[in-house]
């Protein structure tokens, strides 16, 4: 790379200079490094929320699948299984089928918008204390102390050259973090099994393919979004940092450092008067402890995943200068506003936002579940045969064709009886009906039965070029039926 | 010619340099792109590397082809000619159970048994679509000249075995046991005049249910034209018979038209429609499964005639 581009001549009068561009573009690092963060142990209130929470949501995740819930005969037995091969979702007493999907786009409705909700009411809430991203990352920091120390020791550990010592702490760092990742690739493939069977067939080699390449895929993202990446997955992967800003306001309550009380800070010697300055004493343990790497004491800002570990190191360091807590602290922009200007806090969670927030969400919610309360077991579909749009026999009689589609939802067989509301003199042939019952129908548990059906209509009765009918089937021991209206046409012209 | 040194644009909160560009006054950062996008980069190109040295991937250069291929095999072999050859042969396996349950069944077994009547409907409609759709029309429902297989008219006889049969060995082929006859053509061959064809096109027409007699005359010329020309085929009441394929005209159904110019040209070139015989082109099972398809298109025949 030329360095030197003064060209040899210039213009008359023009003075030459040999100043060198500091952000000159053939210095410039096109890529950059992560740059490893070592977040210290915090000890306090959020600390301990967050290793419950870290408890409590990896609990769910790893055992759920091995719930059982009793649906009768040929059913799973699974608690929640997403069954692809039998196209169906069982989530306890909730059954969904392929063509009622929607009560799944509905539960992703309702969790964008709680997520909404958290937002204006609390921050960021969902990244820092149950976004999986966090809880497997959370882990992952746990296993690092255990292997290589506390920030101060695993700083020492990377800067030292290999030795013994170095490679068995990174080797059984990294052997766990796999495990781990393990772990959760094979509690995922448990939801779309049978979870004591596929656990077996797994072992055995027996399971299907789906299953190794699902357990493969998810090793692979746990260790490296877990183990290598973190914050990053956070910064720059993640869309909800940046749509969160349109979500939260100026009274939403959010981990903040409150300048109020903290400017001007500036190191401080023990038993020396607090007069005329903050109380913060720089020691920087806010930022020792935060996974992301950032200083609170810029203010908001994208990278924040409000996790509230910078509160609790703030309040030991407090405690042990003997100023009170909360210098760091979860409170809203407007109140730190009010603090500086010498009023007293005012909290406001009923706001126009939240309320709309919470609106949306109690409307998708109350839809949602008057669906799920009048989710019917019994349907009922008429395909009429459109080729031949209907068939003249050689009496002059016409004759259509339907497909009719019968959905038994219930978890046992079920006898239905078939009618054909219209024209009486309409003549109903059912393919393939007993003789003795030639218009019952049976559908076996939890299936969707096709049944051929013939109506014809004689030549006497031909004086329209479609009549409209209905058909029903009815369950005669529950009383329960479903209705689909069709045409018969009749090819009548004048 | 001047040089002013250009002063790179600064974001004045980050202290970050910005590429200079700018949108409603909103400017982009020059950050270095994290590294670990570059490693997934490379990691890509191994990939294609590895891809390219397992799969089918090159055209193949004098030396690297093998056999007739003209692109390298890849060193694990495979080949989606051969995949698409295995999941039909798995297909062929998977039918094989419900074909071997057709053999020797009545059309009443079939329908009394839900899971192969649902069967035969799929087999036979995918046989038909492939086979006879050309001629009959997807839905079986006709054209002139070809039969509509969804009405109670049958030329040959509506049972399951005589479809069978007529599927199994054609209409007029070359086939030792085809169905067999032939109309005279009565005009081009000057069997009957053309006045002559005009009566018996009369008669016949007043043979229809519910026909209007225009003219009492031509219809009864035409009746002794009939009972000396077509009464042996297609019987004195003008009913049809199915041994020798003549069709019924007294019914609404017209194989090549009901209209008085579509019946005289059919009394005057004698129509002679071929169907293939099946036999050789498909196998037995798909022949039951194609039989059973068009007998419950609705026109199927029970098998005892006093029924």
């Amino acid at each position: 790379m030329t360095h030197n581009l003064i060209p040899k001549m210039v213009a008359p009068g023009v003075q030459r200079s040999k100043a060198k561009a500091v952000n000159a573009a053939e210095t410039r690092e096109l890529y950059e490094k992560r740059q490893q963060i070592y977040p210290k142990l915090a000890k306090g209130k959020f600390r301990l929320a967050k290793w419950i929470i870290m408890i409590l949501t990896l609990s769910v995740y790893y055992l759920v699948p091995f719930l059982r819930w009793d649906r009768g005969a040929d059913l799973p037995d699974q608690a929640v299984l997403i069954d692809f091969a039998g196209r169906r979702f069982y989530f306890f007493f909730i059954e969904i089928w392929p063509q009622e999907v929607y009560y799944i786009s509905g539960l992703l409705i309702l969790a964008a918008l709680a997520l909404f909700l958290a937002s204006a009411l609390f921050g960021r809430v969902w990244c820092g204390y149950a976004c999986p991203q966090t809880v497997w990352t959370d882990l992952f920091i746990t296993v690092e102390r255990l292997f290589e120390g506390d920030r101060n020791a695993r700083i020492k550990l990377d800067r030292s050259s290999w030795s013994f010592n170095k490679a068995w702490r990174k080797i059984a760092k990294h052997a766990v973090w796999l495990l781990i990742g393990m772990g959760t690739g094979g509690a995922w493939i448990l939801y779309f099994h049978d979870a004591f069977d596929v656990l077996r067939d797994f072992f055995a080699g027996e399971a299907p393919l789906t299953a190794y390449i699902f357990f493969g895929l998810l090793t692979f993202t746990t260790y490296t979004l877990a183990g290598t990446m973190r914050e990053q997955v956070c910064t720059y992967m993640c869309p909800w940092p940046r749509i969160q800003a349109a979500m939260t306001d100026r009274e939403a309550v959010n981990v903040i450092y409150r300048t109020d009380r903290g400017e001007p800070r500036g190191t401080h010697k023990k038993g020396a008067s607090w007069e005329g300055r903050g109380d913060c004493i720089s020691c920087r343990q806010c930022v020792a402890v935060c996974p992301m790497g950032i200083d609170i004491r810029d203010g908001a800002q994208l990278e924040c995943i409000q996790c509230g570990l910078c509160i609790d190191a703030c309040d030991d360091i407090m405690r042990k200068i003997d100023r009170p807590t909360g210098l760091i602290t979860y409170e809203t922009d407007d109140n730190v506003d009010r603090f500086t200007a010498g009023e007293p806090p005012r909290y406001r969670f009923i706001r126009g936002r939240t309320l709309v927030y919470a609106g949306a969400l109690v409307l998708v919610a109350s839809v949602m579940l008057t669906g799920l309360l009048n989710r019917t077991e019994l349907e009922l579909n008429a395909l009429r045969d459109r080729n031949p749009n209907f068939v003249r026999l050689s009496d002059g009689s016409v004759r259509n064709g339907y497909t009719i589609k019968v959905i038994n939802k219930a978890h046992e067989t079920r006898h239905l009886e078939f009618v054909v509301e219209g024209d009486p003199r309409i003549q109903v042939r059912v393919l393939g009906a007993d003789a003795n019952a030639p218009r019952s129908l049976m559908v076996a548990s939890d299936r969707t039965q096709d049944f051929i059906v013939y109506l014809t209509l004689p030549s006497d009765a031909i004086d329209e070029a479609r009549e409209p009918i209905n058909f029903r089937v009815i369950d005669l021991s529950t009383e329960e039926f479903a209705d689909a209206a069709s045409i018969i046409v009749t090819g009548f012209e004048l | 010619m001047s040089e002013t040194p250009q002063k790179p644009d600064t974001d004045e909160i980050s202290g970050i340099e910005t590429t200079g560009h700018e949108w409603d006054g909103i400017k982009e950062l020059d950050n270095p792109l994290p590294r670990w996008w570059l490693w997934i980069f490379y990691a890509s190109i191994v990939y294609s590397v590895i891809y390219m040295v397992l799969m089918p991937a090159l055209p193949a250069l004098p030396g690297m082809s093998s056999g007739d291929s003209d692109h390298t095999r890849g060193v694990i072999g495979n080949s989606e000619r051969a995949n698409v050859a295995r999941d039909l042969a798995a297909l062929d396996a998977a039918r094989a159970d419900g074909f071997s349950r057709l053999e020797g069944i009545s059309i009443e077994g079939i329908e009394a048994d839900p899971q192969l009547l649902g069967f035969v409907r799929a087999a036979g409609q995918s046989a038909f679509g492939d086979n006879c759709g050309t001629c009959h029309g997807m839905g079986a429902q006709g054209a002139i000249g070809y039969p509509n297989l969804n009405d109670d008219v049958w030329l040959w006889g509506g049972s399951y075995d005589d479809i069978r049969t007529t599927i199994r060995f054609g209409i007029r082929t070359e086939h030792e046991q085809s169905r067999y006859s032939q109309m005279p053509a009565f005009g081009r061959d000057n069997i009957l005049s053309f006045q002559e064809i005009r009566d018996v096109t009369d008669y016949v027409l007043s043979l229809a249910p519910g026909a209007a007699i225009e003219n009492a005359d031509a219809v009864a010329r035409g009746r002794t034209v009939y009972a000396a020309q077509c009464a042996s085929c297609h019987l004195a009441d003008g009913s049809g018979d199915r041994a020798v394929g003549a069709p019924g005209l007294i019914d609404h159904d017209w194989l090549y038209g009901g209209t008085r110019d579509q019946i005289i040209t059919t009394i005057e070139r004698g129509p002679f429609g071929v169907m293939p015989a099946w036999e050789a082109r498909l196998d037995e099972g798909m022949i039951d499964a194609l039989t059973a398809y068009v007998y419950l298109l609705g026109g199927g025949e029970s098998a005892d005639p006093a029924e």
